[in-house]
C-alpha cells in the first residue's frame, strides 16, 4: 500500500517536472498548426492558396536539396578545373593554370551564412562604440547629460530611415577598385549597428551608474588608480546590465538586418524573401513562410546563447 | 606604554546633505581626537551619522566646515596608511578572497613583484584562519569569512589607521564574538598597535574593544559627548564583562550621557542598550 503510493508519487512528479515542459508547448504547437492548415488553404492571393504547414515543410527540403545539388555542383566544377590544370601542367610544367572561382547562385544556406555574417558585424560594430559611449555616460553626469538627446531622439529611427543616408555614404566613402567585401554588405552592417547601439549604451549607462556605492567606497579606500578601478571594480560590476544590453542590442539588429537586406540588396534571408516577393512564382509564399521561421529560430537561438553568456558573467550581489 | 600623541584630531566638524526643498544638518560642531595606538569607539543610534563621520575622518569625504588633521597635517583625501572596513564586506564578487586582498597590496604599493604581492595576501588570509579558502570568491564564502576576508585586506597593507563601519553588524553572535577577539588580537599587536576608530551601535562591542567610547548624541544634527574612558584589563571578554563593576560603571556612563541628551530628543530612538538577557553568561541560558 504504502509502496504503491510513493510509486504513484514518483510518477505524479515524474509527470509534473518531465512531461509537462514537453508535453504542453508540444499540444500548442500542434493545435497551431491544424489552425494553420485549415485557415491557409481559405485564403486566395495573388501567389496562390496561402501554403500549409506541409508545403512550407516541403519548401524546406526544396531548399536544402537545391543547397546540396549546387555544393555538388560546385565540387564538379573544381575537379573538373584540377583535372584540366594536371593535364596542362604535366604538358609544359611553367604553363599558367587558371583558378577560376565557382560562380553558381548563393544557396539558401549561403545566404543564412551572410545573414549572419553581416548582423555579427553591425552588431560587433555597435558594441565598440556602445560599451565605451555607455561607461562614460555612466561615470559621469557631465557627459551623460550631452548624450542622452542623442540617445533618445535616434533610439526610435527605423533602420528604412537611415538606409538612404548609410547607402550614399558608403558609396562616397568606399571607392576601391577591388572591393575586397561588398557595398551592400557594409551598408546593410552599418545600419545594424545604427539601430543596435542604443539598447547597449543605455544599459551600459544605467549598469555603471548604478554600481553599488560600498564599491565605489572600497575602490577610494584602496586609491585605486582610475584604470584599475575601470578594469577590477567598474566593468565587472556592470557587465550583467551590459550584457543585458548587448543581448537586447543583438535582438534588434537581427531584426533590422532583415529589412536592411531587402533594400540594400544584401545578399542574406532579406534578400531572398524580397526576391522570392518579386518572384512571384508558386512557391514563393512557401519559401518565404520558410524564412520567417529560419529567421524566428536564428533569432531564438541568438537570444538563448547571449543569455548564456549573461549569466556566466553574473556574480551576483554577494560581496 | 602606548605612545599619547595625537595623531586623529578633527574640530567643528560639521556636515549637512542636500535634501528635497533644503538641506539637512547632519552633524554639527564635531570634535574628536584619538591618540595614537589608541582605540576610539563612536557609539551611536542608527542613522545619527556615525558613517558620515567615519568617512570624513577617513578622507572619503570633506567636512562642509571645521577641521580633520592626522598626524598633524590636514586631511587630503584617504591617506595611503589608512584601511577601511564596511559593514557589509564590500569585497569585490568576481575575484576570490585572494585576489581582493592581494588588490589592496597591489594598490598600496604597485612596486611590489607579483608573487610578493601574493604571498603578503596569503599571509593576511592566514593571519584570520582563511588560509585554505583563499581561492572561493565571497559568493562561496560565509557572512563571517567575508568580513574576515575585508579585515585581512584591511591589515595587509599594514595601516597606521583603522576605521571600521560597524564590522560585525551583519554577523550572527557566535561569530562576531569569534571576530571581535581576532580584531582585538590584530589591533593590539605589540610591535606596532594600530590606531583604530571603530563605529558601532553595540554597546558591549565598545566596551569589548575600546580605549575610549565616544558617545554620539541622537540628531540631526547629531553631535559628540565627552569621551568615556574603558579602564579595564586586557584581554576583555564578553561574559566577564557582564558581571564586571568596572563594565558596569561604564554602561551606566554611557546610558547617563544618552539619556541626558534624550531629554532634548525625545522622539529619536537610543542606542540598543544592553538588554538583561544579553548581559547573562551564555551557559546561564542553558539552563533556563
Amino acid at each position: 500500500m504504502r509502496n504503491n503510493s510513493i510509486v504513484l508519487r514518483r510518477l505524479d512528479v515524474w509527470a509534473r517536472d518531465t512531461w509537462r515542459p514537453i508535453a504542453v508547448p508540444a499540444v500548442a504547437m500542434l493545435a497551431f498548426m491544424l489552425l494553420w492548415s485549415h485557415a491557409a488553404a481559405s485564403v486566395e492571393t495573388t501567389l496562390g492558396r496561402i501554403p500549409g504547414p506541409v508545403a512550407v515543410w516541403q519548401q524546406a527540403g526544396a531548399l536544402w536539396a537545391d543547397h546540396v545539388a549546387e555544393r555538388a555542383r560546385a565540387a564538379a566544377f573544381y575537379e573538373r578545373q584540377a583535372q584540366r590544370n594536371a593535364v596542362l601542367l604535366a604538358r609544359d610544367p611553367s604553363a599558367a593554370v587558371p583558378a577560376v572561382d565557382y560562380t553558381g547562385k548563393p544557396t539558401y544556406v549561403d545566404q543564412i551564412v551572410t545573414s549572419l555574417k553581416t548582423v555579427f558585424t553591425g552588431f560587433l560594430l555597435a558594441s565598440l562604440v556602445a560599451i565605451p559611449v555607455g561607461v562614460l555616460c555612466g561615470m559621469s553626469t557631465l557627459v551623460n547629460a550631452a548624450i542622452n538627446p542623442f540617445v533618445q531622439i535616434f533610439r526610435p529611427v527605423s533602420p528604412l530611415a537611415w538606409l538612404p543616408i548609410v547607402t550614399l555614404v558608403v558609396s562616397a566613402v568606399y571607392v576601391s577598385p577591388d572591393p575586397m567585401v561588398q557595398k551592400s554588405f557594409i551598408t546593410s552592417a552599418i545600419t545594424v549597428a545604427l539601430c543596435s547601439l542604443w539598447p547597449t549604451v543605455i544599459n551600459t549607462a544605467h549598469g555603471v551608474a548604478s554600481i553599488d556605492k560600498d564599491l565605489l567606497n572600497v575602490a577610494r579606500v584602496l586609491r585605486l588608480t582610475w584604470t584599475t578601478r575601470l578594469v577590477k571594480v567598474i566593468i565587472p560590476a556592470s557587465l550583467p546590465l551590459i550584457f543585458t544590453g548587448l543581448r537586447l542590442s543583438l535582438g534588434v539588429g537581427w531584426m533590422v538586418l532583415i529589412a536592411a537586406e531587402m533594400l540594400a540588396q544584401n545578399p542574406g534571408l532579406g534578400k531572398f524573401v524580397w526576391d522570392e516577393f518579386q518572384n512571384g512564382s508558386a512557391d514563393s509564399l512557401g519559401r518565404i513562410m520558410v524564412a520567417v521561421i529560419t529567421i524566428g529560430l536564428i533569432g531564438f537561438l541568438l537570444d538563448r546563447v547571449m543569455l548564456a553568456v549573461h549569466r556566466l558573467v553574473d556574480f551576483g550581489a554577494t560581496r | 606604554m602606548r605612545d599619547t600623541g595625537v595623531l586623529i584630531d578633527a574640530s567643528g566638524v560639521s556636515k549637512s546633505f542636500a535634501v528635497r526643498g533644503g538641506a539637512r544638518e547632519v552633524l554639527r560642531h564635531v570634535s574628536l581626537s584619538v591618540r595614537r595606538g589608541e582605540f576610539v569607539s563612536i557609539l551611536g543610534a542608527m542613522g545619527s551619522g556615525k558613517s558620515t563621520l567615519l568617512g570624513m575622518l577617513a578622507g572619503l569625504w570633506p567636512p562642509d566646515s571645521g577641521t580633520i588633521s592626522v598626524g598633524g597635517e590636514p586631511l587630503r583625501g584617504v591617506r595611503s596608511d589608512a584601511a577601511f572596513v564596511f559593514q557589509n564586506y564590500s569585497l569585490l564578487p568576481w575575484f576570490s578572497a585572494l585576489e581582493n586582498v592581494r588588490l589592496a597590496v597591489q594598490a598600496a604599493d604597485p612596486s611590489r613583484s607579483r608573487a610578493e604581492q601574493r604571498a603578503i595576501a596569503l599571509g593576511a588570509l592566514e593571519q584570520v584562519g582563511l588560509g585554505n579558502a583563499v581561492n572561493r570568491r565571497p559568493g562561496q564564502l560565509s557572512g563571517g569569512m567575508r568580513q574576515r576576508v575585508a579585515i585581512a585586506r584591511a591589515f595587509a597593507t599594514n595601516p597606521e589607521v583603522l576605521f571600521l563601519d560597524e564590522p560585525f553588524g551583519a554577523l550572527d553572535a557566535l561569530t562576531r564574538e569569534t571576530l571581535q577577539q581576532e580584531l582585538a588580537r590584530l589591533c593590539a599587536r605589540k610591535e606596532r598597535p594600530v590606531t583604530t576608530v571603530m563605529i558601532t551601535n553595540s554597546m558591549e562591542e565598545a566596551i569589548l574593544l575600546s580605549d575610549r567610547i565616544v558617545p554620539m548624541t541622537p540628531g540631526p544634527p547629531s553631535t559628540l559627548g565627552a569621551p568615556i574612558t574603558v579602564d579595564l584589563p586586557r584581554p576583555r571578554s564578553i561574559p566577564q564583562l557582564a558581571h564586571d563593576e568596572g563594565a558596569t560603571d561604564v554602561r551606566a556612563h554611557v546610558v547617563a550621557t544618552l539619556t541626558a541628551s534624550l531629554g532634548r530628543h525625545r522622539h529619536r530612538a537610543v542606542v540598543s542598550s544592553p538588554a538583561a538577557h544579553e548581559l547573562q553568561p551564555a551557559h546561564a541560558e542553558e539552563g533556563t
